[in-house]
Formats: structure tokens, sequence, C-alpha cells
């Protein structure tokens, strides 16, 4: 069983750090990066479905900045078997739709029956390359997943969809798309000897030349979307602090959502 | 004269969405500003009890039926794109929910078309290269306000961005079949399962009762529910809560579960890192329970108190069935 899980080195959420550069893109230097988190669970997915088979690889698809081999190590030492990085400084300032054809051009480069991925991002939180890519390759696609079982004899795969009021049992021919969630479970931490291999591991990169992909259709140059300006949020209002018996603490939160029309 | 395009999503019910709704009151008052007309579209045959309340919101709607109804997204998507190449040539954006299907939706249109996508939009508005939309970054930190390059583009819309508000008049449904030109892999939906006492979803709630770690297990739960029933609203969780099982994932806000902008959100034994904050700073209101005085919630809460949360929350609760009488 050979799963592509696409992987995107993010700016790290906890760091607090991120900003933007002053022509409206992201500041990768304002960061340490880390494997975005969604993409994560998927990884974790993906690792135990090859294990449980018994054969099989699992290859990470970036496309990032020449700097990502650093990040997707991380990813190799959980266990995924290697990397394609697709990295050109051409790709600089790329939008969703350039991402997005640039991950479907070389997903075409690679044998595989499933694809994965995070539902969208923390940094950018689209959530909206999956299905595109799944559009313009012609693959089923099956999204918001929290369960998946793929059967290599008959080659279809079952996902369970989260659905407003429960799940939803969906079922497609491999090969296939799937974008997941959290729900699928907690990813392993990497092990001591995970680590000392990954250095070891292969991450083949793809330049834009090699995926027929014209330069002025993509990065900054091609961009569907511009930032122009951005500024902090409004602050909040000063925070009022209660520190009462419950019954006298619980009147005065009453009375304050009265006043705000919220009782 | 060119066009905003409104996406509509029925649920399993065919009735419209809260969502739907807001995203048509946002977008008139974009036709307004930027000189445009709107247009409402339903992809899904048998759809013409929501579209006609979708039609109370906007003053055309179609329903097409050239798609099943329970159609995957990317097949709704195919089909849109067919009309945007045909009958719908004078369509400049298109807007959409920011829902789990919306964004299936906006990632495969954005393929189909080439166009570009903002998703997620907290607001819109007119500017000197049309329009103008505002999202919200890196967990809240910035407000940014972007535009389409070439002028054409899809927007995702949060929910509780603008407050839906009919038009004096209802508008008129109409029905048309479009064939898809795009081809779309077959996903069959097998079984649809819902989950026994399903909670009420948190997506669109105008009122959240959240709990973390500090409730202490499932049972603790129950207290929030019942809070949440006497305040009408929806019981959310933190990662550590739903990570403990005690309550569902699809209730969980923050970084890797749902990001939302209730009028209210009671926080109940939330901490307030940085990985929840990021899906409930912009409530409204925010009154938080916990019993650490120096939590990061308390930098950001309207209302915090320092206190025991089963203590206060049953206070809260008898004061607020009282009040209701």
């Amino acid at each position: 069983m050979r799963i592509v899980v696409l992987t995107k080195p993010v700016p790290d959420p906890a760091s607090g750090a991120e900003r933007l550069l002053p022509d409206g893109r992201l500041d990768r230097a304002a960061s340490p990066a880390v494997v975005n988190g969604n993409d994560e669970y998927v990884l974790e997915a993906a690792l135990k479905l090859v294990e449980a088979a018994g054969e099989g690889e699992v290859i990470l698809l970036s496309m990032a900045p020449a700097t990502a081999p650093e990040t997707m190590r991380k990813a190799l030492a959980m266990g995924a078997h290697r990397g394609v990085l697709v990295t050109d400084p051409a790709l600089e300032g790329s939008c969703a739709v350039a991402t997005t054809r640039v991950l479907a051009a070389a997903l075409k480069t690679i044998e595989f029956d499933l694809v994965f991925a995070g539902v969208d991002t923390s940094d950018g939180v689209a959530g909206v390359v999956p299905a595109g890519i799944a559009a313009l390759n012609g693959l089923p696609y099956l999204s918001y997943a929290a369960g998946i079982e793929p059967d290599m004899t008959a080659r279809r795969v079952r996902v369970r969809r989260i659905s407003p009021t429960g799940f939803d049992v969906l079922e497609a021919a491999m090969p296939a798309l799937i974008s997941g969630t959290q729900a699928l479970g907690e990813p392993r931490y990497p092990s001591l000897k995970g680590i000392m291999a990954a250095r070891n591991k292969t991450i083949d990169t793809l330049a834009l030349a090699e995926l027929g992909i014209d330069p002025s259709t993509v990065g900054t140059a091609g961009a569907k979307t511009k930032v122009h300006a951005w500024e902090p949020p409004p602050p909040r209002a000063a925070t009022r602090v209660i520190r009462d018996a419950p019954d006298e603490a619980a009147r005065q939160v009453v009375a304050f959502l009265a006043e705000r029309r919220l009782v | 004269m060119t066009r905003i395009l409104v996406v509509g999503e029925v649920d399993a019910t065919e009735a419209i969405t809260k969502l739907s709704t807001e995203v048509a009151t946002l977008a008139r008052a974009l036709a307004d500003a930027l000189g445009m007309e709107t247009l409402g579209l339903i992809p899904s045959a048998g759809a013409e009890g929501g579209a006609g309340e979708f039609a109370r919101y906007l003053p055309t709607v179609v329903v097409d039926d050239g798609v099943a109804s329970g159609a995957t997204a990317s097949e709704r998507a195919a089909t849109i794109f067919a009309a945007l190449e045909s009958s719908l040539t004078d369509v400049h954006h298109v807007l959409l929910p920011a829902s789990p299907d919306g964004r299936d939706l906006a990632g495969a249109l954005s393929a189909f078309t080439g166009w570009g996508v903002l998703a997620n939009a907290t607001g819109a508005g007119s500017g000197d290269d049309g329009l103008v939309v505002e999202q919200s970054v890196f967990g809240g930190k910035l407000i940014t306000r972007s535009t389409f390059t070439d002028g054409l583009g899809i927007v995702t819309v949060r929910p509780n961005t603008v407050t839906a508000v009919a038009q004096d008049a209802p508008g008129t449904v109409e029905t048309r079949t479009t064939a898809p030109t795009a081809s779309v892999a077959g996903v069959s939906v097998v079984d649809r399962i819902e989950s026994e006492g399903a909670a009420v979803s948190i997506d669109d709630a105008r009122i959240i009762v959240s709990g973390g770690r500090g409730v202490g297990g499932a049972e603790g739960f129950a207290l929030l529910q019942d809070l949440a029933d006497a305040l009408g609203g929806a019981v959310g969780a933190t990662r550590a809560a739903v990570d403990s099982g005690w309550i569902a994932y699809s209730q969980q806000i923050g970084q890797t579960g749902k990001i939302v902008k209730p009028q209210l959100y009671l926080a109940l034994g939330i901490s307030g890192a940085i990985q929840h904050k990021v899906g409930m700073q912009t409530a409204e209101t925010i009154v938080a329970v916990n019993r650490d005085p120096d939590a990061p919630m308390a930098e950001f809460a309207d209302l915090y108190v320092v206190g025991d949360l089963v203590e206060v929350g049953r206070a809260l609760l008898d004061q607020l069935r009282a009040r209701a009488g």
C-alpha cells in the first residue's frame, strides 16, 4: 500500500511570533517551522495503515522553500519512508490556486493508492487545496475523515466523514484523496531510533521546470489574491474580575449578561 | 451588470442553513457597494423548499437540479463551473458558507475556474480595486484586507460575520438544469449515521457554554449541558476534554477544532491557552469561571470569576432557572 501524505511546514502557532513581510507575504524567518498539526494526524493514520498491511510506503509531498527538509525530517522520524519536495524560487508568494496546481502536477510523478491531507493548515486555514487537487487530477475526494478503511483487494476505500449530526460513511474507488482531522487519533512522537533513521531517508526535490509549469503563472507573479493591508484586531475591553462566593458571583454574572441582553 | 453568485447550502431536511442566509445578507450589501447584482443558487435537486426560504434574503434564487440531492461538494462544483461557463458568464464573485461542504466546494470550483480564493472572510466591503475581503490570520493576531488580482474570485464567509436580515419582499425561485462539463470521480454515501443524542452544533450557535480539563469528566459536562439549555446555547470544549473522551470532536473549539464567534462564550475550567484562544477570541462577550486567577483567560475575558466551576456553575444555573420562572 502506497500512501502519499501532503505535508506543509507552517510557522509554529504556539510561537506567537508569526508576522507578514512589508509586501504582505508570510515572513518565514520570524517563527520556527513545524509540520502542520492536521497533517500529523493523517500521517499517523497512514503509518498505521501501512504497518497493518505489512507492506508499502508512506511518501511525504511538500511544496515549500528549500529549508523545508529540516521540518520534513520530523515527519520522516515518525516513520514516513521518503519525501518529495517541490521547491523553486519562482514559487515564493504562491496563492492557493497555484499551490493546488503545483501539488496536483507533482502527484502525477508519484505512484500511489491513496493521498492524505490535513483538512486545513494552521497558517492559511483555507482548507481548499485538497479538494482542488482532487478536482484537477480526477481523484475521488473524501473529506473530514474521522476513520479510514482501505480494502486493497477490492481497491476501494471507506471513510467516516464527520457530519453535523453524526457520521456519513463514504466509499470510493482507489486511488483517492482523503482529508483528515484530529478525530483520526493522536500522532506518535518520533523515537530516538526513528530520529536516527530519518537522517538517512531520501528527500527528492522537484523544480517547476520538471513539472512543466510556467513560472509566470505561480508565485507572486501569478497570484490571484493579494494582501493589501493588515492591522491587529481592536483590543478587547479590560477584564472585570469577580472573587465573591458562588451565589454572589453568579448573581453578578447574571446581571452582567442581562445588561448585554444575553439572558 | 456583473453579478455576485451566492451558493446556498441546505441541511439534511432540505432547509436553508442559517450561515447561507448570513452570506446572502452580506452579498446584498456588497452588491450595493460595488454596483453589482446578486443571484442565489442551490445546486441540489428538490431543494425548492430551502430555496423559498433563501429567496427571503435574495431577489432571485435558482435551484439547479442538474445535481442530485445529497451529491458531494465536488459534483456540485462541476455543475456550478458549467453554469459559470454558460448561463452565468456575468458572475465575477462566488460567495459560499465557510462550512465543511463550502470549503470543499470552493476548492474544487477554484481548481476548475482558476479563480482565486479568499477563505474564512470575517468581513467584506468595496475599495479602489473592487471587492475587499477581511480575514483574521495567525490565530487572530492580525486582520488582513485582500483583493483578487484579476477581479474574479471565490470567498468563503465565516458564521456570525453579519446578522441575517430578510428583504422587505421575498424574491423569486427558478429551476434550471445545468449538465456538468467536467467529470468528477464518484464518491457514494453508503450510510448516514445519526449520533445518539447528537449535540447542538456550535458552528453558528449564539451562545456557547464550553468546558476544559477542569470539568473533570463526562459527568461534569451534564452541568454545562444544563447551562446551555438554560441559556439557549450549545456545548463546546477544549481539545483536552475531547481527547479525554468526555465530549465529541464535533464540539471542539480551537486550533485543530472549530473557530467560533458566538455572542456569548461561557468558559468553565478553561485556562485559555493559545491553541484554544484562536478558536474563540472573537466572541462578542467572554465570561470565564476558573480557579486559577492567573490563567491566560483572565487577560482576555470580559468577566472573569475566580472560583470553582461546579459551585459557580450550579449557582448560575439555579439563578438562570429562577429567572426564567
